[in-house]
């Protein structure tokens, strides 16, 4: 049995600066994952959607016009809404520090500052996959 | 959480229900214990849903052109599935899934089920579970259901047996017209697409398929062949005209069902032979590993051992 891990980069709201999101997904691809990429401009909902109907372990979402405490906590109401409960999410981008906890609250497991490297992502993610199992 | 129960989850799977069914499709794909006695119950050769193959290289516009089909279908108010496989790295294992980025408009439609898969090092332009996967999306009433394959070159038909109708998407600038001329690709295509007509390049690309097609053989059937542009949507009701009409065309559906299940069980048979012949190696060496030292070391040969394959059988079938 070959189980991969999948995840979801996606970027909601309106920003187009999606050089964050790719490095990213390139680098999980890198990691041995299967990786699926939805582009910019998503709406939560289109976000949600492909999240259960691609079956992934992880949504990672990267926002960098400032609109994470609207958009982030409305993808985990909808990711709940369709049965994606043990979906873990985090996300990424222009993130104020003390935005962090409130999104944590709203089901985030990680948000990362800019600066990340790939690397911690990636062993974020098989910590994870570990504590699942 | 999921209930490893085959009962339920071919259940819900029949009746649409989307957690389930992608849950489903990851199991088949994983190869999970219980993914072949779900796919025994799943499977239905009276089941009627079509299917379209998009095949074509890299950079063609399948998924730009696969996004305009599902809005077509769904005009109607058909439930549209989409499988858009994309390469795995032969290194990592992982893959890039893009397709959906060109199918976006259609993302948050509950009557479309979109899924992306690896090859996961599967040849022939799909993955190995892409049959299966199929058959999955057709019982949970996914009527048509389109198969996108990865961008292919010259070989990979393999998308050609499994599906009713394949549109093979050609664009300008590709070679010239030796490369129109070769087996193939070239060959599997019902339909063949010359997308971004808006290019410069396309009345070259459209003489060179005409007079490939033009050295067919009397009576052979030759395939349409529509110029359009998937971005902008010029030409796409002339395929989708051409589509039905081919489709209405195919009376008999019962020699593709059984082209279909030949596909399968072949490939079925082909993993288990693989299965069974590692096992007899691993009883005899211990692995595969210590069967290639002992090659190595000059005990054997790798026909030594398919001659050795071959004996067990003999003997097996001579019991």
């Amino acid at each position: 049995m070959e189980r991969r891990i999948r995840v979801l980069i996606g970027k909601p709201g309106l920003d187009g600066h999606d050089r964050g999101a790719k490095y990213i997904a390139r680098a999980l691809r890198d990691a041995g994952m299967e990786v699926v990429y939805t582009g910019i401009r998503q709406t939560p909902d289109a976000i949600a959607s492909a999240a259960v109907q691609e079956d992934v372990d992880f949504v990672g979402l990267s926002l960098l016009s400032g609109a994470h405490n609207h958009l982030f906590p409305e993808v985990a109401r909808l990711l709940r809404e369709k049965g994606g409960d043990d979906i873990v999410l985090f996300g990424g981008g222009v993130i104020p520090e003390e935005d962090i906890p409130g999104l944590k609250e709203a089901g985030f497991r990680a948000i990362f500052a800019p600066g990340t490297s790939a690397t911690e992502v990636v062993d974020f993610i098989n910590r994870e996959m570990q504590d699942r199992v | 959480m999921f209930p490893r129960d085959t009962g339920l989850l071919v259940g819900k799977v029949l009746q649409g229900e989307t957690r389930t069914l992608a849950r489903v499709l990851s199991m088949v794909e994983n190869g999970d214990p219980l993914s072949e006695s779900i796919m025994h119950d799943i499977y239905d050769p009276a089941r009627r849903s079509l299917t379209v193959g998009v095949t074509g290289p890299p950079g063609a516009g399948k998924s730009t052109l696969t996004c305009r089909l599902i809005g077509y279908w769904r005009g109607s108010g058909r439930k549209v599935g989409v499988i858009a496989v994309d390469p795995s790295s032969p290194f990592s294992g992982g893959a890039l899934l893009g397709d959906r980025v060109r199918m976006q408009e259609h993302a948050s439609d509950p009557g479309v089920f979109i899924r992306s898969m690896g090859s996961r090092g599967h040849l022939g332009g799909l993955a190995g579970s892409t049959r299966d996967a199929l058959e999955l999306l057709a019982a949970a009433g996914y009527d048509p259901v389109i198969v996108e394959t990865v961008g292919v070159g010259q070989a990979e038909v393999e998308v050609a047996s499994l599906a009713d109708i394949t549109l093979l998407v050609l664009v300008p600038g590709m070679g010239d017209e030796v490369q129109t001329m070769k087996a193939g690709i070239m060959e599997i295509g019902d339909i063949i697409v010359l997308n971004k007509a808006d290019r410069q390049g396309i009345d070259q690309l459209e003489s060179s398929v005409m007079a490939s097609l033009e050295l067919l053989p009397e009576g052979s059937h030759r395939p349409p062949v529509v110029r359009c542009s998937s971005l902008t949507g010029d030409g796409i009701e002339e395929l989708t005209g051409e589509m039905d009409g081919l489709l209405s065309g195919i009376l008999d559906r019962d020699s593709l069902v059984r082209r279909r299940t030949t596909l399968i069980l072949e490939s079925i048979l082909r993993e288990k032979g693989r299965h069974m012949a590692a096992r007899v190696v691993e009883a005899r060496f211990g692995s595969i590993e210590r069967a290639v030292d002992l090659i190595l070391d000059g005990k054997t040969t790798p026909y030594g051992i398919g001659v050795l394959l071959s004996e067990e059988h003999a003997s097996k079938a001579g019991d």
